[in-house]
C-alpha cells in the first residue's frame, strides 16, 4: 500500500460494502492479525454507514471520501461526508439499561470499541471521522504484507 | 456471502437457520420479514440458529434486538442458538448477551420453551 490512498464514493449501500472490503484488504496487506482486520473493517463499515445514511442521507449529489494513511506508527482512516453534521450530544449511551433494547445507535460505540483512537468532528458542511489503529512492530502482528 | 434463511419446525418450535451476513440492507430486511412472517402465522416460539453467521454489523445487531422485542411484544419467545465467536463477542461488548436467551444445543433450546 502507498502511504496514502483516497477514494471518493457515492452515497449508496454499495459504498458501505466497498469501504469494508477496502479496509479488509489494506489492513491485511499491512499485516494486521485476523482479529484486528475484523475490527478495522467493522469500524470502517460503521463509519461508512454513518456517512451514507446519517450524514449524506443517500443524497446522490453528496460524496463520501474515504482515506487510508499508513504512518510510521498507525493506520489512520478518515471518512468524510457532506451532510449537516451529526449531533454527538444527542447520541445516547447504548450500554445504558434504558437503551439496551434500542434497535440503533451502536455504530459509534462499536468504532470506539474496535479502534485505538476515534475522533469525530462534526460541522455544518459534513462530519469527519478519524479512526486510528496502532501498528505493532515493523508490520502489524509481525506478519509479512501480502501482495 | 449474502444472507440465507431456512425455516423448519421442531416440536412446535420454529427454527430459523441463518447463514452469511446480517448487515445493513438485504440481510437485515430478510431477517425482519422472516420473523414477522413466522409470528403472523401464529408461531410464537422461535429459535434463530446463528451457527453459520460469519458477520454481523450494528444494523444486524439492531435486527436481532427488533426480532426479540417484536416476538416478546406478541406474547412469544425468541432464543439464539449456536453463536459464532464473532457474534458472541459483539453481544458481549454491547451488553446484549444477557438480554438474549442464548443456547448452544438445539434440543435444549427447543425444550427450554415454556
Amino acid at each position: 500500500m502507498e502511504q496514502t490512498v483516497s477514494y471518493t464514493l457515492d452515497s449508496t449501500l454499495e459504498t458501505v460494502d466497498h469501504a469494508e472490503e477496502k479496509a479488509t484488504r489494506i489492513a491485511t496487506e499491512l499485516g494486521f492479525g485476523e482479529d484486528e482486520v475484523m475490527q478495522i473493517s467493522m469500524a470502517v463499515r460503521e463509519g461508512a454507514v454513518n456517512a451514507v445514511l446519517h450524514g449524506n442521507a443517500y443524497a446522490p449529489d453528496k460524496k463520501v471520501v474515504l482515506c487510508f494513511e499508513r504512518t510510521s506508527e498507525d493506520l489512520v482512516i478518515t471518512i468524510r461526508d457532506q451532510g449537516k453534521g451529526i449531533d454527538l450530544e444527542g447520541i445516547p449511551n447504548p450500554l445504558a439499561p434504558e437503551n439496551l433494547l434500542k434497535t440503533s445507535g451502536r455504530g459509534i460505540f462499536l468504532m470506539r470499541s474496535f479502534m485505538d483512537v476515534v475522533e469525530i468532528r462534526p460541522s455544518q458542511t459534513g462530519t469527519e471521522i478519524k479512526l486510528i489503529k496502532h501498528v505493532h512492530g515493523p508490520s502489524a502482528g509481525g506478519k509479512e504484507a501480502s501482495q | 456471502m449474502s444472507m440465507k434463511l431456512n425455516t423448519r419446525q421442531v416440536d412446535g418450535v420454529t427454527i430459523v437457520d441463518c447463514s452469511g451476513r446480517i448487515t445493513l440492507g438485504e440481510g437485515s430486511v430478510m431477517m425482519r420479514d422472516t420473523v414477522r412472517d413466522i409470528l403472523a402465522k401464529g408461531n410464537k416460539k422461535i429459535v434463530l440458529n446463528l451457527g453459520e453467521v460469519n458477520y454481523i454489523d450494528s444494523s444486524g445487531i439492531g435486527e436481532l434486538v427488533s426480532a426479540f422485542t417484536t416476538t416478546k411484544n406478541q406474547g412469544g419467545e425468541l432464543k439464539l442458538l449456536h453463536l459464532t465467536k464473532k457474534v458472541h463477542d459483539l453481544l458481549q461488548i454491547t451488553k446484549l448477551y444477557t438480554v438474549f436467551d442464548v443456547k448452544d444445543d438445539e434440543a435444549a433450546a427447543v425444550k427450554a420453551f415454556k
